[in-house]
């Protein structure tokens, strides 16, 4: 019977090699957005979510729904109490407990825009929170286009530009002799400073990233607990191995 | 206390004679080589995999409606509204992709050891058909939540169907039972999914294991013990080199458990989406028969035979040649006891050749798998613009090419004289850890 | 070199302490899946209370409103109906609603009229015996199961019968008084049922 030189070593170096390509892939998940600029979001900033609230509700619901989101959930992650939310939220005479529905039918947005507006629950995880953000800091004037707006993140979208009071009126400058837009210049300012508006955008994407997943709140805090224990047990069974394979030789 | 168990043990022995020998002939007197390592990991933990699917996708039944007017709608009732109901979502969800990739490496091992070799052949026919069943398991549950790349997923390897020839386009119709995926596709695979391809699934395990548990475990030298000296610490007639299963194996592979937790519960609880592959970006909007996804790919899991799919071309009019290729890409693996004629198992003591051929295909099916996500063809964009398809599919052909090369090298190398191999120890090599 | 002498006590102590912490892991594992049966938010939103306007019911009149998915009675009583309340009162199980019926009302409806306003009478319509929905039966007059009824309410399914501010009869299968919802007038014209008066202070 031979014996391997080192084989500890190889087996802590397997599991650090798996253990770091782990989390090398999520950083590089991370990364992937190229063009895009980054959100910068974080839904555990709370403040930040309930102004990203009073903006959707302000200027999105007219046209949006958040049909999977409720109001009596929004209270509850966004340290609101039932008043603060029937008050200052809901402006459709909708319940605590009903989830969010816009006041547009979908016959009158369908002749209007030509398309209905599409509910926003899970927009952040179909497009992800750097194209929403991207998306809101990157409408321009058009008026080749029927609602008189156009973005160069999405693109002859049917929309029509609602923050324009806040960010103020961009207008796209296209590459010469053409027709595609170089840069966006802010030809009419807004209420708001070029970084406020920003960070209102930021507010807002963060919004809807809590409201595309509200468990993420709960899974990263319940996360933490359960690596620990499962890192204690694991260890315990490590000795527990350790010691049966005492046997074996 | 001791007592009423001894006599409830005593009541079951008297009408279950067959009880306890079963016991002692599966774990505390099952004789698995002792140089087990890490490779050897993966069988009990796709076992572990198998019954967090099903218990969680037990749970999951009962809040998904199955029609194709609420399904979407229920799996955001369950992420929200169902206390935890996110937390057995994404256990379901992770464990799908844990689940291939525990089976890709468990198979690896097979590979590399030679555990597909005479008298394993019936072991590894069995899981082949269990990664055949597993794979038409993931695929019916990938369309449940009825999201966009659901419907998509649903209507490309459905209309694969059709390319068979005559009967191909009655074919198609038959298995989605409409003329496109829709209410009655969801329904049908809600039902094999939640229930026939589970009871398929375990009773191949069943057989899996007990085929194995016939002929004994291999192990990473591919010795003979059971042909080898007889007599260890435990029993003066069993291998010298075996060790009861309980408590030896069962201790270490309860470690082994306690390890790969770790990793899926940082994948549930920080990262579920694990970028986009796990759950695609696309499946969180609603099945839309009129708009395909731009970046459409199948699950992760999928990719390399997608590729193989999409990398051989049509001819004759027809593109049955790809989906051949890809059906074929799994039926040689099938045959792998035939294909590979030699006499030594492991590749500790194989020829050079055995060991580039191995490392060569593993890289061939990282690669099918890179050019089937789409990544290559993204990557390429970048680099080379205008010729960006030509060089993606010159990459996936040769990595096509690799991947079958492996079967007709190993035929071969095997049959012509080529292998040179090392001399197999008598005794196993043990890590003394 | 191998240890060849077992430490059996250590092993014993690993193994247990192994098998303890592992079955908190599954009994804690277990925790959201029980959980999981709890009424979703779903469900809790759909119990959610509910306000109707009573105005429009008149006198001696029953309407019918679904809460939580229960019927609900709200009954506006006449006088004569309340004046012949004292007289069933030897005829009932619990007349006071403190006994075996202690629990089948809130506080402020533990009185003879088992309601905040006399005239408004509010009832879970579902009989105490086996659930089914009773009759409403307010006309005073010799009915086949009672010569000398003075209103309230008869359950076809076993012949149950409840009086005008639904307490049970003895003699019947049903144990207990017809239960009283929490809740509370939102104004003159308004009942809001599934809240007490001092919760929506």
């Amino acid at each position: 019977m031979t014996k391997r030189q080192f084989p500890m070593k190889k087996t802590i170096a397997s599991i650090a090699l798996v253990l770091g390509l782990l989390v090398g892939a999520t950083q590089v998940m991370a990364a992937e957005e190229g063009d895009l600029p980054s959100a910068g979001t974080n839904i555990r900033d709370q403040a930040s979510l309930q102004r990203g609230a009073k903006l959707f509700f302000n200027y999105c619901v007219g046209c949006h729904s958040l049909k999977y989101v409720r109001y009596s959930r929004m209270a509850e992650d966004l340290g609101l109490s039932e008043d603060e939310v029937m008050k200052n939220l809901n402006f459709t005479g909708a319940k605590f407990g009903d989830v969010v529905i816009s006041h547009m039918p979908d016959d009158s947005a369908q002749q209007f825009f030509g398309k209905a507006p599409p509910d926003l629950s899970l927009e952040v995880r179909a497009k992800t929170a750097d194209w929403v953000y991207g998306y809101l800091n990157s409408f321009y004037v058009d008026p080749s286009r029927p609602v008189g707006w156009n973005n160069t993140v999405f693109p002859n979208a049917s929309m029509p530009f609602p923050l324009w009071e806040l960010q103020g009126v961009q207008t796209a400058v296209k590459k010469d002799g053409g027709d595609e837009v170089e840069k966006l210049e802010l030809s009419q300012p807004g209420k708001l400073t070029p970084a406020q508006y920003q960070q209102a955008a930021r507010d807002l994407t963060n919004f809807l990233e809590y409201a595309a997943e509200p468990a993420a709140l709960q899974r990263q805090r319940y996360g933490i607990w359960v690596l620990l224990f499962l890192a204690g047990f694991t260890f315990l069974a490590y000795l527990l191995k350790k010691e049966y394979w005492k046997d074996v030789h | 206390m001791a007592n009423v168990f001894t006599r409830i043990g005593d009541w079951f022995n008297e009408r279950a004679p067959g009880m306890m020998p079963a016991y002692r002939k599966h774990m505390t007197e099952y004789y698995a080589p002792k140089s087990f390592n890490l490779w050897y990991y993966f069988g009990s933990l796709a076992l572990l995999v198998l019954v967090n699917q099903i218990v969680t996708g037990i749970f999951l039944t009962m809040n998904y409606k199955t029609s194709a007017a609420e399904a979407f709608n229920s799996v955001e009732y369950i992420m929200r509204d169902v206390e935890w109901g996110w937390l057995i979502r994404y256990m379901h969800s992770t464990g799908a992709s844990l689940f291939f990739v525990v089976v890709f490496l468990h198979m690896f091992r097979g590979l590399m050891y030679g555990s597909y070799q005479k008298p394993r052949e019936l072991v590894w026919l069995l899981g082949m058909l269990i990664f055949l069943a597993l794979m038409a398991e993931a695929f019916m549950g990938y369309v449940l939540p009825w999201g966009n790349m659901s419907f998509w997923g649903a209507k490309v390897i459905i209309s694969l169907f059709g390319t068979i020839p005559v009967i191909g386009g009655s074919l198609v119709e038959w298995i989605m039972g409409d003329y496109l995926p829709a209410d009655a596709t969801l329904n049908r695979f809600f039902a094999l999914h939640v229930i026939a391809l589970p009871i398929v699934l375990l009773l191949l395990v069943v057989l899996h294991l007990a085929a194995l548990h016939e002929v004994g475990s291999n192990n990473p030298d591919g010795v003979d013990i059971k042909h080898g000296p007889k007599g260890n610490r435990w029993d003066p007639n069993k291998p010298a080199d075996g060790i009861p299963f309980h408590p030896y194996y069962s201790v270490k592979d309860l470690f082994g458990v306690g390890f790969f937790l770790v990793i899926a519960a940082f994948i549930i609880f920080f990262a579920p989406t694990f970028g986009g592959w796990f759950l695609e970006h696309d499946n969180f909007i609603p099945a839309n028969n009129l708009v395909t996804p731009s970046h459409i790919k199948p699950s992760w899991y999928f990719t390399p035979f997608y590729a193989i799919l999409r990398m051989i071309p049509s001819f004759f009019g027809t593109a049955f040649w790809g989906v051949l290729g890809m059906f074929g890409a799994i039926a040689l693996l099938f045959l792998l006891p035939w294909i590979d004629a030699g006499k030594v198992r492991s590749i500790r003591y194989r020829g050079t050749g055995f060991k580039v051929a191995l490392m060569t295909f593993a890289a061939s099916f990282i690669g099918l798998a890179l050019v089937g996500a789409g990544v290559v063809g993204e990557k390429l964009v970048e680099w080379v613009p205008t010729d960006a398809t030509f060089w993606e599919n010159a990459f996936g052909r040769v990595m096509t090419l690799m991947y079958f090369g492996y079967f007709v090298f190993l035929w071969c190398y095997t049959r012509l004289g080529w292998e040179k191999t090392k001399p197999v120890p008598e005794r196993v090599v043990f890590d003394h850890d | 070199m191998a240890n060849e002498v077992v430490d059996h006590g250590r092993r014993r102590f690993l193994t247990a302490t192994t098998a303890v912490v592992g079955g908190v892991g599954v009994v804690a594992a277990a925790v959201p899946f029980i959980k999981s049966w709890e009424p979703s938010a779903r469900a809790k939103s759909a119990g959610a209370p509910v306000t109707v306007d009573i105005s429009k019911i008149e006198e001696g009149q029953k309407v019918t409103y679904p809460w939580r998915g229960l019927p609900v009675f709200v009954v506006n009583r006449t006088k004569s109906q309340l004046d012949a309340l004292p007289s069933q009162d030897s005829r009932l199980v619990d007349a006071k609603s403190d006994q075996g019926s202690a629990e089948q009302q809130p506080k402020y409806a533990q009185n003879e009229a088992r309601s905040i306003k006399p005239e408004w009478l509010v009832l879970v319509g579902l009989c105490t015996h086996l659930g089914c929905v009773p009759d409403f039966v307010p006309v005073m007059k010799p009915e086949p199961f009672d010569p000398d009824w003075k209103g309230g309410f008869y359950c076809p399914c076993h012949k149950s019968r409840y009086d005008m501010s639904g307490r049970v009869y003895a003699g019947v299968p049903a144990p207990k008084n017809l239960l009283v919802p929490p809740y509370h007038f939102v104004d003159d014209t308004h009942i809001q049922i599934g809240v007490d008066p001092k919760e929506a202070g």
